[in-house]
């Protein structure tokens, strides 16, 4: 409880990083995300929370327009980023996602040396002049993502061949490689063992210096553990959003405390 | 008259083992006084039981009999001819051929009733012109015919209808025996469902091996004569010689080099034309095509490929090489106004028309392994602000690469194999040249040539088909080993 | 790192390195249009094989569809009885002993009144305006005089088949450029052809002939048609069908419900997999080494076709059993089992009639690709001949000499005379007929009865 007061103070003087107001989504006939509003802060790490099918991860996508990648989604309301909104017809979704990295639920290597896995991202955005500029940015970010005592020594190895713990780690560091100013969680450590997910926690701690953090998960203990800010969806709903702490010690709506207590979801 | 025979006592066999039906089945119930339920087994697995027993032995016996008598008899006959009527240059083959030929004479001459059968027995080439006899029946012969030759052709002839008799006497036989015992054994107590089923698995066993036994049929039929084509030819000359001149008279250039040039030049064109177009129209039906255009469009294509050959052949020969000549050919008259192209099949031709028809081969085998590659990674790099033609130029396709290298050695064995489009389309010189708009000729084509029409299996002319077709199954099939390989290992890697 | 970003006040500019998402920036203007650009190339690719199928489609209806109709030419003929009958008792035995040249006469005679009749000047000699017709027709009187000898003495009209030239000219293929070097027809026959067709005497019309007809030889292609090959593709896929069915069903029933995993199951299956992709003119070397010369079975037959196409079909059908065989869940084999049914019953009895759509769906699509497949058929002899006599019984239709239908069109390609072209493309549509209507019934039947698990 100690650290967490600590924490508190820190959340205070950040600025708002995403601001979404009146958000809804519709996959086909379904209302998935119905008027959710949220201010998320800069370098914070927020967690959503909530029962599966909530919509945590849904509105998650939201932020840096995957959901733009099925074709039955829709998207309305206001999302901005540093108040530009995101979903204005002159954003393009290619530059956003720039700007707003993500990680996902089960790590996803490209079939690639490692090296190449985290260069992916500076050579599509052409961020490096040349090689060693390049061979910087790869180390810089491996470094970011710790893993890179690990596999300084095999970067052309492929990344399929690391472990489950090192694959997402790597999958960070091609995420940071880009150098974004946010960066989305999908449940990054719910295909991991507890060993690897603490070795996540550590790192997502660590990046909130430098990041706006998003991490949606379904373990309310891993939320408690990393985030500052916790946001409790239920239904498509947003039901709760506030400090951490408070979430989980003194909810003000009942079915946060439902939830947290176990009894739903 | 042969097929007659044989074919009565199918029939008979079979009218047996409907009666044995019945008759078992009938047993099988009056032995429990028509309580059904004292029985091991429901009634008519006991008629199923004794129609296996009188069916399957005898014919069994009978498909067996009718593959290993024409091999016997050959032995037999084989014996009967003397060295010294083998001439210079031939072989004991190339008169076991004659005979061969003499004897089906006979049997046409017989069927005619230009002879009795019993004068085609005893008729000798001394006293009658078999030649011009044979001659007038449509049997038509290259040489008169030797009494020894002759002798042995009426041998031939003895032995295969002995061989018949005694196959229908055995076969009868069996079908009776089988029928009588599996009768007598119907019993309350006897197990005829296990019995019954155990059979019925034999047989599924059996139509299984099929594939192999056609595999094996393949092969060794082509290898046979391939090593009678390899005995009349080198096989330094096949394999290493530059040119293909046969010539029925003998002394015929027979190397395979040229064919496989043709072959393999007008396959690259028609690869050419089929990965890139099915490849794009793979990745667009896969990544770009909304449901509904995709569900439009890929029957569409796919049509391409259910078209007989025969169709692209007749479309090459009368469209697509017309349509070329009037490009590239007929001097001031033609759209270039050059002279390059003098008639309607060419390389081009057959080339750019199998490479239509790859275009659905290529493009549904690569939508299907495109469509593998697992949707996380195409998420993970739309995460990092990658463009869709960047995700797919650079995660998609590396990590569908071995399935679509698969995709296109099958392309390339159906390249290949084909023969339609190269017999109508591609012309029938065999040369080494680099020019697309020239005439070649391809293995299959020549394949067809060498065994259509008048063919006679002594001459290396002939048998050289054989050859060439052997060459031509095993490149295809190291091919499709390859490609299935390949495509299977890719498949194992994403599920 | 950090110098990515720095702290902000909510709701004002960004501050952002890297300047504003509502700008693009050139890079960024520079990666989409490489993203149209492939696109394009997806679009064009699929544009490419349409317009392939297109002009394909286009060109066969073109070019094939003449041949449905056929140029006739009506006529009156005396059937005199001083060429016919000389003896004036009409003996059959005496009127057969008349040969087709006998009643040449006739025709020419018939178009001497004829033209005077209609009052058309020409100087053609009789002769050469009996050229406008089919080398056949003199056959076709004389036929009706066999059939039927009290016509003789009459007069009978009669409607005789163009000569191909005529037909031709009729429907464009001839024109009076291409005939310079034409020593069947010249340009006096077309001018008389023209008097007539105004006359009303030939016309154009509907041809049922080219559909059941048999093929005909070189110099009468007007008269060539493909029944007789239609039904040697019958009897090859009856056998097709009545082999490869069950063949198929039982290996596929060993392999997928019984089969013990082993090197010898691996093999078969490798092996039916490679079978499939060998290319189909070995399995016409196979037939003509197997069947033809060492078990002797008679060459050109539709049994030996049918055999040949069966095996290979067998793998085609063998897969897509399979995959139905496969499809029918677990649960109803367990369900079969439970009750005390042995493994045998509940295949036969549950697993099999399950999957039965599914395998018939397969068994149509194989015969589908058998019906169109020439080249094993080139190596059994079913090309090279002419198909002229409908096979009366099933023994003969399964064992006399026969082409088939893509044979037939092979056939007619090869042939020098353009006018067997048209024919070749007119069978192409009546074959893809067959195959669209196979096709259709096993995208029906699919569709009923799939079934989700």
């Amino acid at each position: 409880m100690n650290d967490m007061r600590i924490l508190e103070r820190d959340v205070e003087t950040n600025a708002i990083k995403i601001a979404a107001k009146g958000v809804q989504v519709f996959y086909g006939d379904t209302h998935a995300i119905k008027d959710v509003d949220v201010d998320i802060q800069d370098k914070t790490v927020t967690a959503f929370i909530g029962p599966s099918g909530c919509g945590k991860s849904t509105f998650l996508r939201c932020i840096n327009r995957m959901n733009d990648t099925i074709d039955v989604a829709r998207v309305q309301g206001d999302i901005r980023i540093d108040g530009e909104d995101i979903y204005d017809r002159k954003v393009d979704p290619v530059q956003l996602r720039a700007k707003v990295g993500m990680v996902f639920q089960k790590p996803n290597p490209f079939p690639k040396s490692i090296y190449d896995n985290v260069a992916y991202g500076p050579r599509i955005h052409g961020l490096a002049r040349n090689k060693s500029e390049l061979d910087d940015i790869v180390e810089r970010a491996l470094r970011n993502a710790a893993i890179w005592n690990e596999v300084k020594d095999r970067l052309n190895a492929p990344g399929t061949g690391l472990s489950g713990g090192q694959q997402q780690r790597l999958c960070i560091a091609r995420a940071v490689a880009t150098e974004p100013e946010v960066l989305l969680m999908d449940e990054p450590c719910s295909a991991l063992d507890p060993i690897a997910t603490a070795q996540v926690e550590e790192l997502i701690d660590e990046l909130r210096q430098n990041y706006s953090v998003v991490i949606v998960t379904h373990s309310m203990q891993q939320a408690a553990r990393v985030s500052q800010k916790t946001a409790f969806f239920h239904l498509g709903s947003l039901v709760e959003y506030g400090e951490t702490g408070q979430i989980f010690t003194n909810p003000e709506d009942p079915r946060t405390e439902s939830y947290i207590t176990g009894r739903i979801g | 008259m042969a097929l007659g025979l044989t074919g009565y006592v199918v029939f008979a066999v079979l009218l047996l083992t409907v009666g044995v039906f019945f008759m078992a089945r009938g047993k099988a119930r009056s032995s429990v006084g028509g309580d059904v339920r004292v029985l091991h087994s429901l009634p008519s697995y006991y008629g199923y039981n004794a129609a296996m027993f009188t069916a399957v032995p005898a014919l069994g016996v009978m498909l067996i009999w009718m593959l290993a008598q024409p091999m016997m008899i050959e032995n037999a006959v084989f014996k009967l001819i003397p060295d010294r009527i083998i001439e210079e240059g031939s072989s004991r083959g190339l008169v076991m051929s004659d005979v061969r030929r003499v004897a089906e004479g006979l049997d046409v001459a017989v069927a005619q009733g230009a002879l009795t059968s019993d004068e085609a027995a005893s008729i000798r080439s001394d006293s009658t012109d078999i030649r011009s006899l044979l001659g007038e029946v449509g049997v038509a012969l290259g040489s008169t015919v030797d009494s020894e030759v002759l002798f042995a052709a009426q041998e031939y002839r003895n032995q295969s209808a002995g061989g018949l008799f005694w196959m229908s006497v055995i076969v009868m036989g069996l079908a009776i025996v089988g029928g009588s015992i599996s009768i007598s054994v119907t019993r309350a107590e006897f197990r005829a469902r296990n019995v019954v089923e155990r059979g019925a698995l034999v047989l599924l066993i059996l139509a299984a091996s099929l594939a192999i036994l056609t595999t094996v049929g393949i092969v060794l039929s082509m290898l046979f004569e391939s090593i009678n084509f390899f005995r009349l030819h080198s096989w330094t000359d096949f394999f290493f010689g530059s040119s293909w001149a046969p010539n029925f008279r003998g002394d015929s250039d027979l190397s395979i080099l040229p064919l496989l040039w043709g072959t393999l030049y007008i396959s690259l064109i028609a690869l050419l034309v089929a990965v890139p177009i099915g490849l794009f129209a793979a990745i667009y039906l896969s990544e770009y095509a909304s449901p509904k255009v995709r569900a439009a469009a890929k029957p569409l294509l796919e049509i391409l490929a259910g078209i007989p050959t025969i169709v692209y052949g007749l479309f090459a020969l009368l469209t697509v090489g017309p349509a070329l000549v009037r490009i590239f050919g007929r001097g001031d008259d033609g759209l270039l106004g050059v002279e390059w192209m003098s008639g309607a099949t060419a390389v081009l031709t057959a080339g750019l028309v199998m490479g239509i028809m790859l275009i659905p081969f290529v493009s549904s085998l690569s939508d299907d392994i495109i469509n593998a590659v697992p949707q996380s990674l195409r998420d993970g790099s739309f995460g990092l602000g990658a463009t869709h033609s960047e995700t797919i130029r650079q995660v998609v396709l590396p990590a569908a690469l071995p399935g679509i290298v698969g995709a296109v050695l099958l392309a390339a064995s159906r390249a290949i194999g084909e023969t339609m489009i190269v017999v109508l389309g591609a012309g029938a010189i065999a040369k080494f040249s680099l020019n697309p708009l020239e005439a070649m000729t391809t293995i299959t084509t020549r394949i067809v040539s060498q065994l259509t029409g008048d063919t006679d299996f002594a001459s290396p002319e002939t048998l050289v088909a054989f050859a060439l077709g052997l060459t031509l199954f095993v490149l295809t099939l190291g091919l499709n080993v390859l490609a299935l390989y390949i495509v299977r290992k890719y498949r194992e890697q994403y599920e | 790192m950090t110098d990515a970003t720095t702290p902000s006040a909510p709701g004002i500019t960004p501050v952002s390195g890297k300047g504003s998402l509502l700008v693009q920036d050139a890079r960024t203007r520079k990666r989409n249009a490489a993203e149209a650009r492939f696109k394009a190339y997806g679009i064009a690719a699929i544009t490419v094989g349409m317009l392939m199928l297109l002009i394909l489609v286009f060109n066969i209806l073109t070019r094939g569809v003449g041949a449905f109709q056929q140029t006739f030419v009506t006529l009156e003929v005396q059937l005199l009885e001083e060429k016919l009958d000389k003896k004036g008792n009409r003996n059959i035995e005496d009127l057969k002993k008349v040969s087709t040249f006998g009643y040449a006469p006739l025709l020419r005679g018939a178009f001497e009144t004829e033209i005077a009749r209609m009052g058309i000047e020409t100087d053609l000699k009789p002769k050469a305006m009996a050229g406008l017709l089919s080398a056949g027709a003199p056959a076709q009187l004389r036929n009706l005089v066999l059939s039927d000898p009290d016509v003789i003495g009459t007069v009978q009209q009669f409607e005789f088949l163009a000569s191909s030239r005529v037909d031709g000219y009729l429907k464009g293929r001839v024109s009076r450029d291409s005939i310079a070097n034409d020593k069947n027809i010249s340009a006096e026959q077309l001018d008389l052809v023209d008097h007539l067709v105004t006359a009303g005497a030939i016309k154009k019309r509907f041809n049922l002939d080219f559909i059941t007809g048999a093929d005909s030889s070189d110099a009468r292609p007007e008269a060539a048609g493909m029944g007789v090959s239609m039904l040697g593709s019958f009897f090859m896929m009856l056998v097709v069908l009545v082999l490869a069915l069950p063949i198929g069903v039982a290996a596929s029933i060993y392999l997928e419900e019984f089969a013990p995993k082993n090197w010898l199951t691996d093999i078969i299956e490798v092996n039916i997999s490679n079978l499939a992709a060998v290319p189909s003119i070995v399995f016409g070397i196979l037939g003509l080494a197997v069947f033809i010369n060492y078990m002797h079975l008679p060459t050109s037959a539709p049994l030996v076709g049918g055999l040949v196409l069966t095996l290979m079909t067998l793998p085609t059908i063998i897969i897509s059993t399979r995959a139905s065989l496969k499809a029918v869940p677990p649960s109803i084999r367990d369900a079969a089992l439970g009750v005390g049914a042995s493994k045998m019953q509940s295949v036969f009895h549950h697993v099999l009639p399950l999957a039965a759509p599914g395998i018939l769906t397969g068994t149509i699509i194989g015969l589908a690709q058998a019906l169109g497949e020439t080249a094993p058929l080139l190596l059994i002899g079913m090309v090279g001949f002419i198909a002229s006599n409908p096979p009366d019984s099933i023994a003969s239709g399964l064992l006399d000499p026969n082409s088939a239908m893509p044979a037939q069109i092979y056939e007619w390609a090869k042939r020098a005379d353009p006018a067997f072209y048209e024919r070749a493309w007119g069978g192409i549509i009546i074959l893809l007929l067959f195959l669209i209507t196979m096709n259709t019934i096993a995208v029906i039947l699919r569709r009923r009865f799939e079934r989700r698990w």
